[in-house]
């Protein structure tokens, strides 16, 4: 049944009656404009894509509409006289601890459409953010800490399996290795871009990871949405993703990158599939999706061809099949109860790669329910898996790749302290474009050319910039990794995979403190 | 002169090596003697080329494959055509589950039944229109997901007289794309949200024209399949979830 649908039938039978929508009674946002300062140039109104801006030609002056702000702040960013100012609604219900606005207003939305709560970003409930509880170590006297500007420092790392034992032999007085490793991937520094489908973010966004992660000597992921005709020249420095949807997946495809991505799950909405609005299907889009415009691209919420570890084999074994075994296979999934037992299967299907995406991994578009309160903390996923997978005597059999909430370079050494071998980042590299987490991206309006492909808004964000932007964190972040290993007395990343020694938590419970395989402060 | 390999015995990979290996050195016809359940045979293989199955394929036959003409001399196991771009798989007998999942291209004709799952998520792309007939009956979600594509189930050819044409859930979610059913399907067997009509000129001619090319290929009497009437089952909306969310 759609409601909506209903409604309108009732609407048009009986006398026409005039609908409420308590939704927008109270906007999140506030516009405040400075008329001191206000010069009546207008540009706030070109720049918001959501109108909250307007133009009252009777009265030749500006005018606001409050409930429309999404809260991005671009019209504060581009105001050249500095006379806007974007609030939270000063507006405030009743002080209760159990009914706070966010739940008063969402049922009003749900009351005034019938629809599923919808939203972007990551996990926004304040669960216990278990990096915030974790420290790590430095040395002191007994062992000098290593000055990365001095000293060689590596971060190189290398993903894909590692043999059970290394056989050399000695000829011409030289050792040579016996044993033959498949294919790795070479990481010069362990973060890698997370998947963003061409179509939920710009091209320009993603010809500035592409390159971005070329620069670095690192990897980025192409999503679900195919690979658009000018990136094929970054394939190696491109992860390709088969999600369920299988959207421009042809062998070109399957061939572009250094490694095929199986998306079974998603950290922001682990257990349903993808949409791609119809909205966000362009003429550019449609091309590389291989889908008419303007319709949905949905993505079904399992692979119909794997309903178990069995067939999750057949999957990896089709897609190395195809590509000769010269392709690593990623199998990701969002981070759930039994992880654990699901990465060992995944480990034993013959994934490469196993990648886990956490509680508060981000994404464009996801029921709100979802993005909440399904999955676990990445932070417990991780400890979990590599202890299982190493009780299990498979650790070396694939790498572990995490994401979902890494946001500085100290989550990313701890997440290796607990044995992450690389971790993927997404928020962070939009952030650094230029987002400012307004989760509006299933609009198609980003204003700040991100998360869209109208050919007009993509323009306000260029690739040389996006390149500049998502180059100069990583190299900041790739910084200071080297500068708290040198801290504690490492000189390679290797030294420190899964070295869970060099964390202590504080404040955590022993259940916590057991999962995360942690002593706590001062033991 | 067609290549000839003997399976036998042969692990998939080895077969699949030296397939591609006769496709380089410029072979154009191959025909497979003794294929016992390898899985997946010409998988990735983008080239044009006859290729001739004796015995059973196993999982995944022509998966992502571009270009090659597969004829199966008899039953074919689960996820034949899976994501397949292009070319064409001929199965002279029945045929597994998830036939032709997220197809691009190509055509897959099956001579008597199809299992679960057939036709999931088939997409077309301007003038790439992946086409499946089936000569027998199918089992339940049929054409689930469908974005595009071409299904057309015949039910005459079937070794399960006592069974509806089509299993349960045909065209669940179905947002694109059209199944033609010769003689109908009970509403029982429908997905939600799903427009059932009588075929128009056009779509006869649609019918016609592949149904042509798969009575020719497996030996059947194209007037004895046209004898009867098809109904066109489509989509209400390409836009399922347009209206789905509060925001």
């Amino acid at each position: 049944m759609n409601p909506q649908k209903e409604e309108s039938k009732k609407a048009s039978t009986k006398t026409k009656r005039k609908k409420i929508q308590f939704s927008k009674f109270y906007p999140d946002f506030f516009i405040e404009r400075d008329w001191d300062k206000c010069i009546k140039c207008k540009i706030c109104i070109r720049e918001c894509t959501y109108e909250a801006h307007g133009w009252d030609s009777k009265r030749e002056t500006l005018t606001e509409d409050h409930a429309k702000c999404v809260g991005c702040h671009r019209c504060e960013a581009m105001c050249p006289t500095g006379a806007l100012t974007i609030r939270k609604n000063p507006s405030d219900f009743r002080e209760h601890d159990t009914w706070k606005p966010w739940f008063i207003k969402n049922v009003y939305k749900q009351a005034d459409t019938g629809g599923v709560l919808l939203a972007a970003t990551g996990c926004a409930v304040p669960f216990r953010n278990y990096w915030d509880h974790l420290v790590l170590d430095a040395c002191q006297v007994t062992n000098p800490p290593i000055d990365p500007l001095r000293e060689p420092m590596e971060l190189r790392t290398y993903l894909g399996p590692k043999p059970d034992k290394l056989e050399v032999v000695l000829e011409d007085d030289k050792f040579h290795l016996k044993t033959k490793l498949g294919p790795l991937i070479k990481l010069e520094v362990p973060i890698m871009f997370a998947a963003m489908s061409y179509g939920a973010i710009s091209l320009h966004v993603h010809q500035g990871l592409a390159r971005a992660a070329k620069e670095l000597g690192t990897l980025y992921n192409t999503g679900e949405g195919g690979l658009h005709a000018s990136l094929y020249q970054y394939g190696s420095n491109t992860i390709v993703q088969c999600a369920s949807g299988r959207f421009g997946l042809h062998v070109d495809y399957l061939n572009a990158g250094v490694a095929i991505e199986i998306k079974i799950g998603q950290g922001a909405k682990p257990g349903i599939g993808g949409h791609l609005p119809g909205e966000k299907v362009t003429e550019e889009i449609s091309k590389t999706r291989m889908i008419p415009v303007g319709s949905d691209a949905i993505s079904p919420a399992p692979h119909h061809d794997i309903y178990s570890i069995e067939d999750l084999r057949g999957l990896i074994y089709a897609l190395k099949e195809a590509t000769e075994y010269k392709k690593l296979v990623f199998v990701k999934i969002a981070a759930v109860h039994n992880a654990p037992a699901i990465a060992s299967g995944i480990v034993r299907a013959g994934a490469d790669v196993v990648v886990l995406d956490g509680l508060r991994g981000g994404t464009g578009a996801a029921p709100t329910m979802f993005r909440d309160y399904v999955g676990i903390p990445i932070e417990l996923a991780l400890a979990a898996v590599d202890e299982r997978l190493r009780q299990e005597g498979i650790r070396n059999q694939a790498s572990l790749v995490v994401s979902g909430g890494i946001r500085c370079s100290a989550d990313v050494v701890k997440a290796i302290a607990l044995g992450a071998d690389a971790v993927y980042i997404g928020t962070p590299a939009l952030i650094a474009v230029g987002c400012t987490m307004c989760g509006r991206c299933f609009t198609g309006k980003c204003p700040w050319g991100i998360a869209t492909n109208n050919p007009e808004l993509i323009k306000r964000l260029d690739p040389e910039t996006a390149f500049e932007k998502i180059y100069n964190l990583v190299h900041g972040w790739a910084h200071e990794i080297q500068e708290l290993l040198g801290a504690m007395g490492l000189n390679s990343i290797e030294s420190l995979r899964g070295n869970r020694d060099k964390l202590r938590a504080v404040g955590l419970n022993e259940v916590e403190l057991k999962i995360l395989g942690v002593k706590h402060a001062g033991e | 002169m067609a290549f000839e390999i003997d399976a036998k015995e042969l692990h998939y990979r080895e077969l699949n090596k030296l397939i591609r290996k006769a496709i380089a050195q410029g072979e154009k016809h191959l025909v497979l003697k003794n294929v016992n359940g390898q899985r997946y045979i010409a998988a990735g293989v983008s080239a044009e080329v006859d290729i001739d199955i004796y015995g059973v394929p196993g999982l995944d036959l022509g998966a992502f494959m571009r270009g090659p003409r597969i004829r199966v001399h008899g039953n074919t196991q689960d996820g034949a055509g899976n994501t397949m771009d292009d070319g064409k798989i001929i199965v002279e007998g029945m045929a597994g589950d998830v036939v032709g999942y997220a197809m691009r291209g190509g055509k897959i004709f099956v001579a008597s039944d199809v299992g679960y799952r057939v036709g999931i998520h088939m997409k077309a792309y301007m003038d790439k229109i992946p086409v499946i007939v089936i000569g027998g009956k199918a089992g339940d979600f049929l054409g689930e997901y469908m974005a595009g594509g071409i299904i057309i189930l015949l039910g005459m050819y079937s070794r399960y007289p006592e069974r509806p044409i089509a299993g349960i859930f045909l065209g669940t979610g179905m947002h694109g794309g059209v199944i033609y059913v010769r003689g109908g399907v009970p509403e029982t067997q429908l997905g939600g949200a799903l427009q059932i009509e009588e075929v128009n000129e056009e779509d006869q001619k649609i019918i016609e024209q592949h149904l042509s090319e798969y009575s020719k290929d497996l030996n059947y009497k194209l007037e004895e399949i046209l004898a009867e009437k098809f109904v066109k089952i489509r989509p209400k909306t390409h836009r399922p979830y347009g209206k789905l969310y509060a925001y």
